[in-house]
């Protein structure tokens, strides 16, 4: 603890008095530099065996760069990695799988071609004179799953699940194979269910007995008390400070992580609402995944559409937007049947569409943040006339934008994937702004999102509703729509299971719809 | 916390920033100025430029469907159809009527053409509307055109066309400037100009960046991406035309080099193979590049076979250097 030197070789077997055991893995002054950002800077970091530690602070603030660090992905710049003592370099995730680190991160290591169980094995097959044993991959990946008790068929080519099942294939993967020593996961129940959530964490703390030691990235405060043991927050690539989660709140630790205090994560909303806006009657999906779906939405309410992962709520929203094949029912927008229309038609009525993942659908990312906001816009007469673009109102307009949603660092010419990933969601809102519809629907816009960015978001959803948008808000995270809306449809199996008004919304009531009847 | 710190900071910072092109054309320009006294001549440079047009004009039309994240693989054949379809045109009408020279000629241009818009217009039709991937598609119609254009000629070269086409269109000078590239140059003026300023050209860069978004923006992505190669067509079928009237022959075996010359000149310009990234004025210079290496190893009397050894070399380095700037620029972005 006390040692300081640069080399420590020698003494490290003196440091571990207070500490029963040996560290796993002791960092010191790892520093990763890319041209033009110092990602890390002189970061310190211990992992003991049977402690899950928690690796919190904003996007952009250096935790993916220090795990893809400790996980033979990326090298540092500077500094020493000591694993059970030793000094060790990793040149691939391979040789830090060998001493067994594993990692299960955001981007998916899985191959698509592949089945579940072959990913699972890639690369440490069990061969038997240089024939894969099938047989044995199979029984052991079906075993593992078991254990997880995650809803996934093993067999299932990779390509045809889920954001949900590639998650819990990945971190079926992570349990796979050898014992692991070091754990490392990053912001693993971003698309699990309560129940997968659960299981996974009961499967960490059997990990723990066992002497694993855990890193855990999160943005979610709930999980860091309820699996974290120690915790280190990291910002602008400098560790703020490591304590013991039962010594600090959650303000100090929003305080720690953003520098700011914030006396109110949700703001109070006041709904004046008037006429409908959208109205859905009867809606049938030709993919099933809704039936009978009916809801409006009028202007200056925000309205949550809450339900598990996998209950149809996305694919409503999609529909309105043009999205997904109708089988019957009517969609309607200010009275006007838009069923079935493209999205340029659905997009001039005034409605938009935020995809939940920015990557994937939402964003250009080669691109720049001028042409990413302006794009849903460009056939407005303020940006082209007779298909020509005006450059200088595109330009002062994205740059007042930027102003606006408190775009870091502020200039539009930058292309979106050089951007952290709130500030790539900001961005998303202000191509949304940009269009100025008058009817939002955002699909879970704080998936992976900081805390700050988080604030800066729900703010955005008041102005929006207090000047006379409607907002239909489709979202996983419980606590934002009870805070948020003023109306709550809660879909479960494809269908509106309950509607509660604005006094009835609560944390009871929402999920008491949540899961299937019987097990209620 | 600074940008740079060391030279080799700065040139990687350069290199991720301009890509790979403002290197090697410093490096081929000294390299060959110091193997042949006459590289630098005005007259070898209006030469270079002037051998350049013709793979400057399909290498603006393969940026396009590059752009889109696609490619065509059968500029080439356009090229010949254009050529052989224009010269038959030209020469039978001339034939018939020996008077109407101007009539013969617009005919010809208007034909060959129609016959290369033909193939773009397939093209598109297949990637945007039959979702066929750009490889087999574009493959499979070179194969075709090839073959028609084999089949018109009987694999001779078609003559007879009026010599006011190749004296003016080949070899004419307009204020003593070659009217190839007068033409190129009009043609690089009209594609910049649709690129930055019209709000197609922004959808054709928001396609191939992400094409899923661009749909969710309210883009006609279909109809983009078929416009697409119906315009790399026509600009390889203008090529097409050009080159006929300096060969002042209809020709199948023309372009067979140019779908690799033409996607090498993009690719070192920094076009990127993924979509969604690329610039006109670069493109420009991508392909004034090639056809300075070819005339530089001409001049150095490099043996022809191992020219298209270099090219070849060249546009696979290209890719390396792409794939390298890449992985700075993820570098650069965490």
């Amino acid at each position: 603890m006390a040692e300081k030197g640069p080399k420590p070789d020698v003494q490290s077997g003196g440091s571990g008095i207070t500490e029963p055991s040996l560290p796993l893995i002791q960092a010191r002054k790892i520093c990763k530099r890319f041209p033009g950002v110092d990602a890390l800077q002189d970061v310190d970091f211990d992992l003991y065996p049977g402690e899950v530690h928690v690796l919190f602070g904003e996007n952009g603030a250096g935790k993916s760069t220090l795990i893809s660090i400790f996980s033979g992905s990326d090298k540092p710049t500077s500094g020493s990695t000591k694993f059970q003592g030793n000094v060790v370099e990793f040149d691939s995730v391979q040789d830090a799988r060998k001493v067994g680190i594993k990692a299960v991160f955001q981007e998916f290591s899985l191959v698509p071609q592949l089945t579940v169980e072959e990913n699972m094995y890639l690369g440490t097959e069990v061969s038997r004179l240089g024939k894969i044993d099938k047989k044995k991959i199979q029984k052991e990946a079906a075993a593992v799953i078991k254990r997880l008790a995650f809803p996934l068929n093993p067999a299932a080519k990779v390509v045809y699940l889920s954001r949900a099942e590639q998650q819990m294939a990945e971190i079926a993967k992570a349990f796979a194979g050898d014992e692991p020593s070091v754990l490392i996961f990053d912001e693993p129940t971003a698309s699990l269910t309560e129940k997968e959530t659960k299981r996974l964490f009961s499967l960490i703390e059997q990990a723990k007995k066992s002497g694993v030691g855990i890193i855990y990235i999160t943005h979610r405060m709930g999980e860091i008390r309820q699996i974290g043991d120690r915790i280190t927050v990291l910002r602008d690539g400098k560790v703020v400070g490591t304590k013991s989660t039962g010594s600090i709140d959650d303000e100090q630790l929003v305080e720690m992580m953003t520098g700011r205090i914030f006396d109110q994560i949700f703001p109070r909303i006041q709904f004046q609402v008037s006429e409908k806006l959208l109205e859905i009657d009867n809606l049938d999906l030709v993919s099933k995944l809704a039936h009978g779906v009916s809801l409006y939405v009028r202007s200056g309410e925000i309205v949550g559409l809450a339900g598990l992962v996998g209950s149809g709520k996305s694919e409503v929203g999609r529909a309105c937007y043009g999205l997904e094949k109708i089988r019957s029912g009517d969609i309607r927008f200010e009275g006007l049947d838009i069923t079935g229309r493209n999205v340029s038609e659905i997009l001039s009525k005034g409605l938009f569409y935020l995809p939940p993942d920015r990557k994937e659908e939402g964003l250009i990312s080669v691109r720049s943040v001028r042409e990413n906001m302006s794009l849903a816009s460009l056939v407005l007469p303020m940006f082209s006339r007779l298909g020509l673009l005006r450059h200088k109102t595109e330009l002062l307009h994205t740059e007042s934008l930027s102003e606006q949603i408190d775009l870091r660092p502020r200039g539009v010419e930058r292309e979106v994937e050089f951007l952290s990933g709130g500030n790539q969601q900001k961005v998303l809102i202000a191509k949304a702004l940009c269009r100025g519809p008058k009817l939002f629907i955002f699909d879970e816009p704080t998936v992976g999102v900081d805390v700050g960015t988080r604030v800066a978001i729900y703010g955005f959803l008041k102005t929006l509703s207090e000047d006379g948008a409607g907002v239909l808000l489709i979202s996983s995270d419980l606590s934002e729509v009870l805070h948020l809306t003023n109306r709550v449809y809660v879909m479960h199996r494809g269908e509106i299971r309950a509607q509660l008004e604005q006094g009835d919304i609560s944390e009871e009531n929402v999920l008491r719809h949540y899961f299937d009847r019987k097990a209620a | 916390m600074n940008s740079s710190r060391s030279l080799v900071g700065r040139v990687k910072f350069l290199f991720v920033r301009l890509g790979v092109l403002p290197f090697v054309l410093l490096v081929a320009i000294i390299a060959f100025s110091l193997m042949s006294d006459n590289f630098l001549s005005t007259r070898n440079i209006v030469n270079v430029l002037r051998q350049s047009t013709f793979l400057t004009v399909v290498a603006m039309g393969q940026m396009l469907a590059l752009l889109t994240g696609g490619f065509d693989l059968s500029v080439g054949t356009i090229l010949a159809v254009t050529s052989v379809v224009s010269a038959l045109a030209m020469s039978g009408f001339i034939l018939s009527f020996p008077d109407m020279i101007w009539l013969a000629i617009s005919l010809g241009i208007l034909v060959g053409l129609g016959a290369g818009i033909t193939i773009g217009v397939i093209n598109g039709f297949g990637i945007a509307f039959l979702n066929v991937s750009p490889f087999m598609m574009t493959l499979g119609m070179a194969s075709v055109g090839f073959g028609i254009a084999l089949f018109l000629t009987g694999g001779v070269p078609v003559y007879g066309m009026p010599d006011a086409y190749g004296s003016i269109f080949g070899y004419g000078r307009w204020f003593s400037v070659p009217v190839p590239i007068v033409i190129t140059v009009c043609l690089i003026v009209v594609m910049y100009f649709f690129l930055v300023w019209t709000r197609a050209g922004r959808y054709l860069y928001a396609i191939g960046g992400n094409i899923k978004a661009a749909r969710l923006s309210g883009v006609r992505t279909k109809f983009h991406l078929f416009f697409a190669y119906v315009i790399c067509a026509g600009l390889a079928s203008i090529a097409g035309l050009m080159l006929t009237a300096r060969l002042e022959t209809g020709e199948a075996n023309i372009g067979a080099a140019m779908p690799l010359e033409s996607i090498a000149a993009c690719v070192i310009a920094g076009v990127s193979l993924r979509g969604g990234v690329g610039r006109v004025e670069s493109v420009v210079l991508g392909a004034i590049f090639i056809g300075l290496v070819q005339n530089g190893m001409n001049l150095a009397r490099i043996d022809s076979y191992l020219q298209t050894v270099v090219i070849g070399v060249l546009l696979i380095s290209a890719v390396i250097a792409d794939q390298i700037r890449q992985k700075w620029v993820a570098e650069l972005k965490s």
